[in-house]
């Protein structure tokens, strides 16, 4: 045996160890509750031990998770639109899904179609009619994006920007926003070379950008550890009850 | 001039309200302007400034009766506060605003909504101490509108830069357009020789979005030229998806991209794989091949959420290179600080019109810089010009 088979055999040991004096205890209960929480402390762990390096348990842990999240993915399109939208609706029989359900049939033939329509990837000579509906799908969505950025990402950040500089601490934040909008924009200009006036230009839009993505991580660091603490509070509370 | 107009209105309505008469003038109510419809608006002329008043709206299909109480406020909104609607005359701080879609039924909490093309009547109610005085009844018929005249801005925008975008595509027909080094992608040459040489494969991630997003066409866009690449130099590619659509059409991608090549034995449809169908699941997918498989080069592309940082922390413990792109700007920390090349925002889509020096996607760029430069001279002139007072183009650029 290796010592990482040492390692697995002896967490597993562990972890049967301390899940069965916490049952004998009563600190955790027989029934369906306990069995979730130890399940979860498991997958916690299993999870974990990914720190110290790629090991059975994390491989096991990782199966799980990729096979009970397409299982719930398929139950939930299943039930929210196949079977909640489109059968209900088409033979008027169960109860409504999620999102509503028996809708006229002939407002879902075309979505339906071009759902079945995908289906021809299953075969060789008929699968270019899938490309009907990705080609749907692309340009649906490039169609109804572009003027959602156009007004939020364009305008919307435009309009704050054209206002008055005034002689305070404001008008000073003001400036500062004006300067790492353009400085950022001729960052991102490829039309020319960044050299001189522009390639400086272009330097201070870098800095402005870092240091909005240092405010960032710091940010995002400061909620990643407040994820942490749920689950350590998790494993430290409700599955060994030490605190 | 609009303020002389203002301070006669008040002046008015203090003597009004000096003489006794408790209803509010000019009273009005229409079909609410640049909506879906199933709505009316009440507007009316502004409460005097420390006059507290209750105002209550009661609606009725029919002349006389019976209303019904739609809402009732002390604090209704100003028509200044809604420049989508009524512009921004100077006017509009002397009247107020209320929208109305439905209407109480008189059975409990039930109440039903306003529909199009029916005809309301619709009263004012203001409190006052000797009780409720109850204005005439005004009608008016809701509807859906086309069009929002409050976002032309939006469609001349839109209009004037395809123009500009469409302009520089015919010139890029015609002769090569100069486009600046983009240092991520010069990487990508040079992480695929690398898995090249040293035998490995490249590992190309998705980001979480679906199809219908500019980040993923830009992210599809790129894989077909790292396929391209990949079938050239004869290197195993894994794309890993969570999206069946985008797993679909990047299988397409792929597949030409070989075909391309000449080498569309090398094409193995099973290469482009789902990883898994929700965000974290796919994190602990897409970890556990680049510790089991160990690719020399991992290339993640798309709009990325928290996942983000789990891949590639991983990828960077397995030494391989790593380039990603994403236009995510709260991941984008993450990648700039793990990856060896980050391509940043516009960075994306600038990359596949780099790569391919195709003219429709050079000339987008091009078109896009100048939409940039135009932007630039706008906030600068528009800054100017809001120093001094004017709000003229503030107004005009307004996301109403």
């Amino acid at each position: 045996m290796t010592r990482d088979s040492y390692v697995f055999v002896g967490f597993l040991a562990l972890f049967a160890l301390v899940n069965t004096i916490l049952v004998a205890n009563g600190a955790l209960s027989l029934d369906w509750d306990g069995l979730g929480v130890i399940v979860a402390a498991g997958c916690t762990l299993a999870l974990y031990s990914f720190l110290y390096k790629d090991n059975p348990l994390f491989k096991f842990a990782e199966h799980v998770y990729v096979g009970v999240a397409a299982a719930y993915v398929f139950g939930i399109t299943w039930y929210n639109s196949l079977y909640g939208e489109i059968i209900v609706s088409y033979f008027d029989i169960g109860e409504k899904g999620a999102n509503g359900g028996g809708h006229n049939p002939w407002v879902l033939l075309f979505p339906t179609l071009l759902g079945l329509l995908m289906l021809t990837r299953f075969s060789r000579k008929f699968s270019w009619l899938s490309r009907i509906s990705f080609a749907f799908v692309v340009g649906v969505g490039a169609g109804l994006t572009i003027p959602r950025y156009l007004s939020s990402f364009l305008l919307g950040q435009l309009e704050p920007s054209l206002a008055p500089l005034t002689l305070s601490w404001a008008g000073l934040n003001l400036f500062l926003v004006l300067v790492g909008v353009i400085t950022v924009l001729i960052y991102f200009f490829f039309s020319v070379e960044h050299t001189g006036v522009v390639g400086h230009a272009s330097r201070l839009g870098i800095w402005f950008l870092m240091v909005s993505f240092g405010a960032s991580f710091g940010y995002t660091i400061m909620a990643r550890l407040s994820l942490l603490i749920g689950r350590i509070s998790f494993l430290m509370d409700d599955w060994l009850h030490l605190m | 001039m609009s303020k002389i107009a203002s301070w006669i209105t008040v002046t008015v309505m203090a003597l009004h309200v000096a003489a006794g008469a408790a209803m509010p003038l000019a009273i009005e109510v229409y079909d609410t302007p640049n909506d879906a419809g199933g709505s009316l608006t009440l507007t009316w002329s502004r409460a005097v400034a420390g006059a507290s008043s209750w105002y209550s709206v009661y609606v009725a299909t029919a002349a006389d009766g019976p209303f019904r109480l739609a809402t009732t406020t002390a604090t209704p909104g100003l028509k200044s506060a809604e420049p989508g609607l009524f512009g921004y005359d100077d006017d509009n701080d002397g009247y107020h605003v209320l929208h109305i879609s439905d209407y109480a039924t008189g059975n409990g909490e039930e109440r039903e909504s306003l529909k199009d093309g029916t005809t309301y009547f619709v009263r004012l109610g203001v409190q006052t101490a000797a009780g409720e005085v109850v204005g005439a009844a005004l009608s008016a018929t809701p509807r859906g509108n086309l069009f929002n005249t409050s976002k032309w801005n939006n469609l001349i925008l839109g209009i004037g830069l395809s123009f500009v975008i469409l302009l520089y595509i015919s010139m890029a027909r015609r002769k090569d357009l100069f486009i600046r080094r983009i240092a991520g992608l010069e990487a990508l040459d040079e992480a695929l020789g690398r898995a090249t040489e040293m035998g490995k494969s490249v590992l190309f991630v998705h980001g979480l979005k679906g199809m219908d997003q500019i980040p993923t066409i830009a992210a599809v866009s790129i894989l077909g030229r790292v396929a391209q690449r990949t079938a050239r130099f004869d290197t195993d590619l894994r794309v890993a998806n969570v999206d069946p659509v985008v797993m679909s059409v990047s299988q397409e991608v792929v597949k030409e991209a070989y075909l391309q090549e000449g080498r569309p034995d090398a094409y193995r449809p099973d290469s482009v794989f789902m990883a898994a169908t929700e965000q974290f699941s796919y994190a602990a997918a897409v970890e556990g091949i680049m510790v089991r498989d160990r690719p020399a080069a991992h290339i993640l592309m798309g709009y990325f959420y928290a996942e983000s940082l789990l891949l590639t922390e991983t990828g960077s413990t397995t030494g391989a290179i790593q380039i990603a792109g994403t236009d995510s700007y709260t991941q984008l920390p993450f990648f700039v600080t793990t990856c060896d090349y980050t391509l940043m925002g516009e960075e994306l889509y600038a990359a596949s019109a780099y790569l391919s020096r195709e003219p429709k996607l050079l000339g987008s760029l091009k078109g896009q810089d100048v939409g940039k430069a135009l932007i630039i001279g706008l906030l600068v002139v528009g800054t100017v010009l809001a120093t001094f007072g004017v709000d003229t183009l503030t107004h005009l650029f307004a996301a109403l």
